[in-house]
């Protein structure tokens, strides 16, 4: 079917729509609705990776207008894997927050359902400035989320938020109109064909505008130096909307992937593979600085957004090795990380919940009212984290060192990670014993009467974190279609043909 | 015309960066929206400048180039609405906070 590449723009904009016009409906029925059309999400986006297993690229034009002339929707490995990624950790985020967190403020459901319609629009556009305009979507639904629940740090770390991502904007529009005014075009695959063609001479302002748009970016993914607003927007933000934008630093990894091997890629002229020698050192200093969060964090989630830093750090080391073997170890290491953060950020909150007054901050407290099961999630998380074996995060990690070719480069990654893997083990075993074990059991203390976790928390928390189990166990089938994914990604003949006529 | 052009907008950017360095929100504001202006008739200008050329073609021999006029216009309503939003959170802030400052708390002396 045709039109199957809409869907997950349209079901999102309809149920987000609907809830908004519904919005005297009571909690339950509007919970209902929008749990219908998130958990169909994940039907739709595992068709659609089923479809593009095919290595065929599939577009839509909207409107019936052809490319270059008209915005089309581009189907690639990729963008399926994506999508399904986004549906995947949606579907529990919601799980988990229709258990209270949608309680705390109005309308929490359409601004969740306008979030997803962003993500997925900017996974599937091949449009620079449709890319841009599902950028915003995303990002106004973000500012709403991000503030839900209306407390005063909420509001102070909402306003870096938000202020960061309006410069962030500006800087899009320059950068996609100095393109349009050297090249023409908007598509991103006629872009890749022009700047291809582009004489010599404009070869200087069209890597200007490349780089505005790694600046841009970079500003999504929280790349280092331009990461210093996600720590306190994360930390603030309600548990299920901290773990839904687990895949928020994932859009922007996505976009400078998607930009920076198609338009600026091996076939572009002057400034082919114009990122060679910038993000490399980028990559690592994000670890690095990312690791060092990670030791300095004095309160769990905070420390959760450093590993977010931490994690945006390795794929941008496997993406600036640009060989198939980087580009899929990047790619496997972004669904783990995507998912176990997502959980993580869940169990802090179960974790918080017990914790009365000291909430997340890592002093000593009261014990949980759950230290066993809790703590026991928390240790499966943390190895996974960290990267250690059995789970996903150690498999990720070891195709990253065995990707990159020995000398220089080699060393100076192999000594971050691996110096970098202790350092979180050291702060991950800290935070672990001081929340479970060094908490002094008292049963005069209040704590203990704190209520139990929720069933259907914990069971969203739970599929979360054993993903990262299931990546393990299906890392066979998945290695597959990833380094098919990474190769077609490499593979930039069949994207130029999109323009005119194409297969669409 | 360019050089003019060129300049304007050049002076409008580096206002608004001014006014953002300043984090207090009131003079943040305004220096996003200056910003956003410059920005906006830079894509204009992308379109190429020329006088009397219509944006509809056949009504004389040169024409303008349509596209870059729907993106400004596009850029302007969704820069309209983040602006709107802003100061929305900025009152919130000024009420909960009980401050402008945009890190929620006066430097430290």
């Amino acid at each position: 079917m045709k039109h199957a590449l809409i869907l997950p723009i349209l079901l999102p904009l309809f149920t987000g729509g609907l809830l908004l016009v519904l919005h005297q409906l009571s909690l339950t029925v509007k919970r209902a609705i929008s749990m219908l059309a998130c958990w169909a999400l994940l039907p739709i986006a595992i068709w659609l990776v089923l479809l593009a297993g095919d290595g065929e690229l599939r577009t839509y034009a909207l409107g019936g207008w052809q490319a270059p002339f008209g915005i089309v929707l581009v189907l690639d490995r990729l963008a399926a894997l994506m999508l399904l990624v986004n549906a995947f950790l949606a579907a529990f985020a919601l799980l988990y927050a229709c258990r209270g967190d949608d309680e705390q403020g109005p309308n929490f459901h359409t601004l969740f359902q306008f979030q997803l319609l962003g993500i997925n629009g900017a996974f599937l556009t091949g449009d620079l400035f449709n890319l841009f305009v599902f950028f915003e979507i995303l990002l106004i639904a973000s500012y709403a989320l991000l503030l839900h629940g209306n407390s005063a740090r909420q509001v102070s770390a909402g306003m870096h938020y938000v202020v960061l991502n309006l410069l962030g904007s500006s800087f899009f529009l320059i950068g996609i109109s100095m393109l349009y005014g050297l090249t023409g075009t908007l598509n991103m695959a006629d872009l890749a064909v022009r700047v291809g063609n582009a004489d010599a001479g404009r070869a200087p302002l069209i890597a200007a505008a490349g780089f505005l748009l790694l600046v841009v970016f970079g500003l999504k993914a929280a790349m280092v130096p331009l990461h210093l607003w996600l720590p306190k927007a994360y930390a603030t933000a309600p548990a299920s909307v901290a773990a839904l934008f687990a895949i928020m630093t994932k859009v922007g990894i996505y976009a400078i992937l998607r930009v920076f091997t198609l338009i600026f890629g091996s076939t572009a002229g002057a400034v082919a593979n114009l990122l060679d020698g910038w993000l490399w050192p980028l990559a690592l200093v994000t670890l690095a600085i990312g690791i060092l969060g990670v030791l300095a964090a004095r309160e769990l989630r905070q420390m959760l957004a450093q590993l977010v830093i931490v994690s945006v750090g390795t794929l941008l080391a496997g993406i600036a090795l640009g060989s198939v073997q980087g580009l899929s170890a990047a790619l496997y290491y972004l669904i783990h990380s995507t998912m176990v953060a997502g959980g993580l950020f869940l169990l802090a909150d179960l974790i918080v919940r017990q914790r009365g007054n000291e909430g997340g901050r890592l002093v000593l407290a009261a014990a949980l009212r759950q230290p066993l099961l809790l703590g026991s999630l928390f240790f499966f998380g943390a190895i996974s984290v960290i990267g250690l074996p059995p789970f996903s995060g150690f498999l990720g990690k070891l195709m990253l060192l065995r990707a990159v070719e020995p000398g220089y480069s080699a060393l100076a990654l192999w000594s971050i990670v691996l110096i970098g893997g202790l350092g979180m083990v050291v702060a991950m075993s800290r935070a672990g014993s001081l929340l479970f074990w060094r908490a002094a059991y008292d049963p005069k203390d209040e704590s203990i009467h704190a209520p139990k976790s929720d069933g259907l928390r914990l069971l969203a928390c739970i599929a979360l974190l054993s993903c990262s189990l299931l990546l393990v166990i299906l890392a066979k089938p998945l290695q597959t279609y990833i380094q098919a994914t990474a190769a077609q990604l490499l593979d930039l003949a069949p994207y130029r043909q999109i323009v005119g006529g194409g297969n669409a | 015309m360019e050089a003019v052009f060129a300049i304007t907008l050049g002076i409008m950017a580096a206002s608004g960066v001014y006014l953002l360095l300043r984090a207090r929100i009131f003079p943040v504001v305004m220096g996003l929206t200056l910003l956003s202006y410059a920005v906006n008739l830079f894509i204009f200008a992308m379109g190429r400048l020329g006088t009397g050329v219509p944006a509809v073609i056949g009504k004389s021999t040169e024409y303008g180039d349509p596209l870059p006029q729907a993106l400004v216009l596009t850029a302007i309503v969704i820069g309209f609405a983040m602006t709107a939003f802003v100061l929305v959170l900025a009152l919130r802030g000024l009420g909960e906070l009980r401050t402008d400052h945009v890190d929620g708390q006066e430097r430290r002396k």
